[in-house]
């Protein structure tokens, strides 16, 4: 097994010993033991950034099922280490800052098994290079993000967004499954790397577009975009770590990993263009504007998520033209937004994460986050405010933090747009540089409210649940490494654009040649259009900021009920409704009509296909001789049979069912099966004392008291039933061709040493099925032994007693 | 269940251990003439229940200090476990061999994995089995007293 | 004798379907068991019948019958007793609990 494959298992079977480590160590918080999976994962992965960087990439395979070519190849390239180094290093911090948020009395196992089960699932998305397998991981990360969202379960809330964003990201999840399928059709491979060559050939396949759409929609769902973003808010009933680490740094991005993956595929399709584009612009304008009007100031950063991973994915679909475009002179701007996405990406991570992490300790110290009861703290909490600036400034695109990098390079991006000439761009292109501007003078308005509204102004410790302080120094610890790389990465840039973001460029634009993939970020260019344009974001966004008072109005223009969320509410609704009333319809409650619609259902499909295909066609003289004794136990077993239909006496019943028993396994006998014939002598007796045992806690039979139809309905069905089985077992018995598979057990001897071919099957060639039946065997066993040790405890006396 | 039936109880004392006997008998024949693991097991698990039926339960549990339901749980882990064995000695899972080797003054001893496969079969149905009969006819004890 | 042993297996399927219809839970379990049977015998009849020795080598016999449905139907058979020791019990638990002995009765308790 190949280290890059344990480096994904890892965090899994680490996490089967946390339970144990939780219960043992009481003295040590878990999570410094956990602490160490992100780390060693780290230092693991930042061994590959200089090799991956001049170009490299590696391969590893853990052959799975090689019948089938399901095989799991873990792939580390440009685009992969950057995700791995991301979920590994915001793995790294949030633990760490989760050892001060989380106390010990809190069920910390379930927490970090969760945890470490994300982290798993997110490396395996990443590192991996089959589909099939990339959607297993994809799932595992909605349920982990189930699982966390519902960590505090008995919070209503907490209970409901667990199931909106599991309900909302499995079906995208399923539809990019779909996508997946689609793809497999038309190339006839799971790999990711042989689809790019595979599929050149299908860009006018109209499958190739509906998986093209399937696929954005797992994306979609998973990145929170415009219409499907309604699930983050309400995954902020988790705790704050998880909302830093899932819902703003990493699984909100594995949609956008996905586009990213798939530019290569899909790029320069105009369709993807207006899509990722188009839903990314909208998102973020959305976002924006809905954050303003947030409270909460968890929600206020749900909804800055949601508008910033619109930016991101926005420029994710305007670098997929560059290989539309390949040749000409504009190539190098649209894969530049590709690198200004990947750029802003990890600009995001870092500032986001800080954010979450201020906001979680005011949410602990103070017992609030809603912003109007908030103010004045900048005094009290010194090192909090000064975190929490360096998050929101970055944020706003201020410099001199590295959001002011990548949002320069979003606006040079979607300036770009306007100058082109296809795909009707041309007529509308205005519009992304229109939007985005408005978007950001949005963004800086929710960043400063952030900043003053909550550190400025009267401190009013009366709506306060506690006296305002300064956190202790661990919770602060990862807020401060994150406010130090947001400083450091804007004076040296080109650092992380040489080493990760470049080698990811390498990957998502395998057509073009490296040397026009690296890009040099510069702080200042002059005073061009994007400059002008910041300006002008700040001079409004400040202007807007100080008005906001008087036009706070605008939200009233769109009342609550237009919202995303009460579409979700009513398509819940109708399904629920819908299901229940079609349950009710034919499920009512009556053991007997269920078996009933089986027989009838049985009857109408075997029956009806016999009669619609003509396939009746029966050789029923077959050359066997039977001899008189077969002759009488036949006819003791139909009498046997018959009485046992009428039979209204216990005893009775019981013996003839022994009867019928013990005459098969004579048949046995005469049909050369003694292994069968001691099997089903042994079993019927055990099986008649199990029936005699229990005799006196078993019902009377007593008479059916059936209408008259009833009754002839009961017998309609079973003779019905029993005249096609016979019919079906007379043409399978006719057309017998195929040679009996026996013939090679027949050798079994070579094969095993053992004489009874019977034994062997079992034993040997098909000792799958026997150990499953064993399986069978102790659950029937546990389940009859817990059946009679629960009894139910209930007021009154039994009526039989 | 008291039963004071002195003729019944007298023959199955003899009879239980000649059963027991062709139950292994015909555990260790399975290879080669009928019987084998499925075979063995129920044949010992009904010597068990004609104990059962001809003395009372607690009798049982007295002479027989067995927890069927570990038998039963043995019996699964080797059938699991053998086939999972197959798979640190390079070979597919649930694959058979035979291994042979050397002891001293004995021999070549030959023996097949199939066996051990078997014998988890044989106790997993003895347990099941027991486990069965024992929870009811304890259970309608209960109910007599 | 294939013929037979269909028609017999049909006839026990029908017993077992005309039981399982009833209201009574005990006769629901005698007819699952009854239902097995019939199955035993369909697997056994199909396989062919006496086409040969038992399938065990090395005693001088170079044909034998079909020993693949035999070793299905002894695994059928040894899960059909432990279905039906379940059902028993189960039934039997819902009688101590309910005092019930139909099915109909049993909805909504």
């Amino acid at each position: 097994m190949s280290p890059t494959v344990l480096s994904i298992l890892l965090p899994f079977l680490f996490a089967i010993f946390i339970p144990i480590l939780h219960s043992r160590v009481k003295r040590i918080h878990v999570g410094w033991f956990v602490l160490m999976i992100p780390m060693i994962l780290l230092i693991y992965y930042s061994r590959f950034v200089p090799e991956v960087a001049s170009g490299k990439t590696f391969l590893a395979t853990l052959q799975w099922i090689p019948t089938f070519h399901l095989n799991w190849v873990t792939y580390i390239d440009g685009l992969s280490l950057l995700f791995g180094l991301l979920i590994t290093g915001m793995g790294a911090l949030v633990i760490l800052y989760s050892i001060y948020y989380l106390n010990q009395d809190e069920a910390l196992h379930r927490f970090y098994v969760y945890l470490m089960i994300f982290m798993g699932a997110m490396l395996g998305v990443v590192f991996t290079d089959h589909l099939l397998i990339l959607y297993v991981f994809w799932e595992l990360t909605s349920i982990a993000s189930f699982l966390l969202i519902a960590f505090w379960y008995e919070r209503k809330q907490a209970r409901y967004g667990a199931l909106k964003s599991m309900l909302i990201t499995v079906f995208g999840g399923l539809s990019m499954l779909i996508g997946f399928l689609l793809l497999f059709h038309l190339s006839g491979s799971f790999s990711i790397r042989e689809n790019i060559e595979l599929l050149a050939g299908f860009k006018n396949e109209g499958l190739f577009y509906a998986s093209l759409v399937l696929i954005l929609l797992g994306a979609f769902t998973k990145s929170a975009q415009f219409p499907f973003h309604i699930w983050l808010p309400d995954a902020m009933e988790a705790p704050t770590p998880v909302s830093a680490y899932l819902h703003s740094a990493t699984m909100v991005k594995a949609g956008i990993y996905l586009v990213a993956r798939f530019t290569a595929i899909f790029a320069g399709i105009g369709l993807w263009f207006w899509l990722v584009a188009g839903v990314g612009i909208v998102t973020m304008l959305w976002g924006s504007y809905t954050a303003i009007r947030q409270r909460d100031l968890k929600a206020l950063l749900a909804y800055s998520t949601i508008s910033q991973l619109g930016l991101i994915m926005c420029l994710l679909g305007i670098g997929s033209l560059a290989d539309y475009d390949n040749g000409s002179g504009t190539t190098i701007v649209f894969t530049g937004a590709v690198f200004a996405a990947l750029f802003h990406l990890i600009n995001h991570a870092t500032f986001k994460g800080t954010l979450f992490m201020v906001v979680g300790i005011l949410d602990l110290e103070l017992g609030t986050r809603d912003v109007n009861r908030l103010g004045g703290l900048a005094r009290l909490m010194p090192i909090t405010f000064t975190v929490a600036v360096l998050g929101s400034f970055s944020m706003a695109g201020l410099p001199p933090f590295n959001g002011f990098l990548s949002k320069e390079m979003f606006f040079e991006a979607v300036l770009m747009v306007q100058h082109l000439d296809f795909f009707s761009i041309e007529s509308l292109g205005y519009i992304f540089p229109l939007l985005a501007w408005i978007g950001s003078v949005l963004t800086f308005v929710y960043c400063m409210i952030i900043v003053f509204q909550t550190f400025f102004g009267a401190y009013r410790p009366e709506l306060l649940d506690r006296e305002a302080r300064e956190a202790p120094i661990g919770m602060l610890l990862s807020p401060m490494i994150l406010g130090i790389i947001i400083v450091t990465v804007f004076f040296i840039p080109n650092v992380i654009g040489k080493y990760i973001l470049s080698p990811a460029m390498y990957s998502i634009f395998p057509n073009i040649e490296t040397e026009a993939l690296q890009f040099d970020i510069t702080i200042w260019h002059g005073f061009t259009t994007e400059v002008w344009m910041t300006i002008f974001v700040i001079v409004l966004g400040i202007i807007l900021y100080a008005t906001r008072r008087y036009w706070k109005g605008v939200y009233r223009v769109f009342p609550g009920s237009w919202t995303m969320d009460n579409i979700y509410k009513g398509i819940l609704a109708f399904i629920e409704n819908n299901a229940d009333s079609i349950n009710h319809f034919y499920m009512r409650g009556n053991g007997r009509d269920y078996i009933a619609y089986i027989y009838l259902f049985f009857i109408a499909c075997v029956g009806g296909t016999i009669w619609y295909t003509g396939a009746f066609s029966i050789n029923a003289w077959s050359t066997t001789p039977i001899a008189p004794y077969e002759w009488i136990l036949t006819a003791v077993m139909i009498v046997a049979a018959a009485t046992l239909a009428l039979s209204h006496n216990r005893l009775l019943s019981i013996i003839l069912n022994g009867v019928l028993g013990f005459s098969i396994a004579l048949f046995f006998i005469l049909f050369n099966a003694p292994d069968l014939a001691l099997t089903q002598l042994v079993i019927e007796t055990i099986t008649t004392a199990l029936f005699l045992l229990a005799f006196t806690h078993l019902p009377k039979l007593t008479k059916e008291r059936n209408s008259p139809i009833g009754r002839w309905l009961k017998v309609i069905i079973s003779v019905s039933v029993g005249s096609i089985f016979v019919i079906v077992a007379l043409i399978v018995n006719g057309s017998l061709s195929t040679e009996k598979i026996s013939l090679f057990f027949e050798d079994s001897e070579l094969l095993m040493g053992g004489h009874n071919i019977v034994n062997a099957i079992l034993g040997d060639f098909r000792a799958f099925d026997t150990m499953l039946e064993v399986v069978v065997l102790m659950i029937a066993g546990i389940g009859v032994y817990t059946l009679v040790k629960s009894k139910i405890k209930k007021e009154g006396t039994h009526e039989n007693k | 269940m008291k039963i004071n039936d002195v003729i019944l109880q007298a023959i199955t004392k003899l009879v239980v251990f000649m059963i027991i006997t062709f139950a292994v008998f015909l555990f260790l024949m399975g290879v080669d003439n009928p019987g084998g693991g499925f075979v063995g097991g129920l044949v010992l698990a009904a010597a068990f229940v004609l104990l059962v039926l001809a003395f009372d339960i607690e009798t049982i549990e007295k002479g027989v200090p067995l927890d069927f339901k570990k038998i039963a749980a043995l019996g699964a882990f080797l059938v699991v476990g053998t086939g999972t064995a197959a798979l640190f000695f390079d070979m597919d899972f649930l694959e058979m061999t035979l291994i042979e080797f050397d002891v001293p003054i004995l021999g070549t001893i030959h023996f097949e994995t199939v066996l051990l496969f078997e014998a988890g079969v044989a106790l997993a149905v003895v347990g099941v089995v027991m486990t069965i009969i024992l929870s009811i006819g304890k259970d309608v004890d209960q109910w007599k007293h | 004798m294939e013929t037979l042993m269909i028609i017999l297996s049909g006839v026990l399927v029908t017993v077992g379907t005309y039981l399982m219809l009833s209201k009574n839970i005990l006769r629901l379990i005698l007819g699952s068991s009854v239902l097995s049977h019939a199955v035993h015998l369909l697997l056994m009849t199909l396989g062919g019948l006496k086409t040969g020795d038992a399938p065990i080598t090395g005693k001088g016999s170079t044909v034998f019958t079909d020993a693949l449905p035999q070793a299905l139907i002894l695994t059928a058979i040894v899960i059909g007793f432990a279905v039906n020791a379940f059902f028993l019990v189960l039934l039997y638990r819902t009688y101590d609990e309910t005092g019930q002995t139909e099915l109909d009765k049993l909805k909504g308790l």
